[in-house]
């Protein structure tokens, strides 16, 4: 429990961290496309795993609706960042966030039944709540196209969705 | 359980039927749903109105008033839905729970 506080306060330092000690200025805007796109991606990829090893109906309707959405957001910033002729690049906070991730998925790996269900809906708490504040306080007010601000924004209403649906699925599982 | 008529949609649950009678015509209102959320509700939906559900948004969702009705909206869906039984109605999007509302349904 203490090392998976440790990781998840480590990523959020950097997230939150991103525009004043990580960066000498705010990130740019194929930095922030980046992290989003990177951010998506990971809960994908946990929800993958969910639907794999997870066979509470609760558990999997929450990992299903994951990999539904996020995956419809990751869509449109590739249509968007295609769109902007920007190219995403690749940044510390994204490395960090993706190892971050990876090792998640690893501890994620060795639990069965209701300890995998417990850890994975905690996490699902956690990293909502951790990517929600990076949005809030440092991609959004960062970022400088409309567009991306305003597809960030409705990710960050998305994300708080989840994180209360988060929430509640591991409410339920105590 | 007595069917909600519904043209387009599938409903789990029902409404019970109604008589519109020598009521006024009815009417279609829209709701559209985009960003997360249920657009302006109708103000003065009866019995014998249609309710059509648009999902602009790029998620799927639903409007799902438990033992009334569950209307499935994936992105770009459109769906009717015949008012049959009067009542204030609370739904919310099942997948979404933080997108609420209410459906006034006079006789």
């Amino acid at each position: 429990m203490l090392q998976k506080t440790l990781r998840i306060t480590a990523a959020a330092t950097l997230l939150l961290g991103a525009s004043s000690a990580a960066y000498a200025a705010a990130p740019s805007d194929p930095q922030i496309a980046h992290i989003a796109y990177t951010a998506g991606s990971i809960d994908i990829a946990a929800a993958k795993q969910a639907l794999a090893r997870s066979h509470n109906k609760a558990v999997r309707a929450f990992a299903a609706e994951m990999l539904r959405d996020h995956a419809a957001v990751n869509d449109q910033a590739l249509a968007l960042v295609k769109k902007l002729h920007v190219t995403p690049e690749a940044n510390a906070t994204s490395a960090a966030l993706s190892k971050d991730a990876d090792s998640t998925l690893r501890r994620l790996s060795h639990l069965h039944g209701r300890s995998f269900d417990r850890a994975y809906a905690s996490n699902e708490v956690a990293y909502h709540k951790t990517v929600n504040g990076a949005l809030a306080g440092t991609l959004i007010p960062s970022a400088n196209n409309g567009e991306l601000k305003s597809l960030l924004q409705t990710g960050l209403t998305l994300f708080r969705e989840h994180q209360h649906h988060a929430e509640h699925l591991a409410a339920s599982l105590k | 359980m007595r069917a909600l008529v519904l043209a387009g949609a599938a409903l789990v649950a029902c409404l019970t039927p109604a008589s519109t009678g020598a009521k006024a015509t009815p009417h279609t209102a829209t709701i559209v749903v985009d960003k997360l959320a249920f657009g302006e509700l109708p103000a003065s939906l009866r019995v014998g109105d249609t309710v059509v559900w648009v999902n602009r948004d790029m998620f799927r969702h639903s409007a799902t008033a438990t033992g009334h009705f569950d209307v499935d909206l994936p992105p770009g869906a459109q769906r009717r839905m015949l008012l049959t039984k009067a009542g204030a109605f609370a739904f919310t999007c099942k997948y979404h729970p933080g997108m609420t509302g209410v459906l006034k349904v006079s006789r």
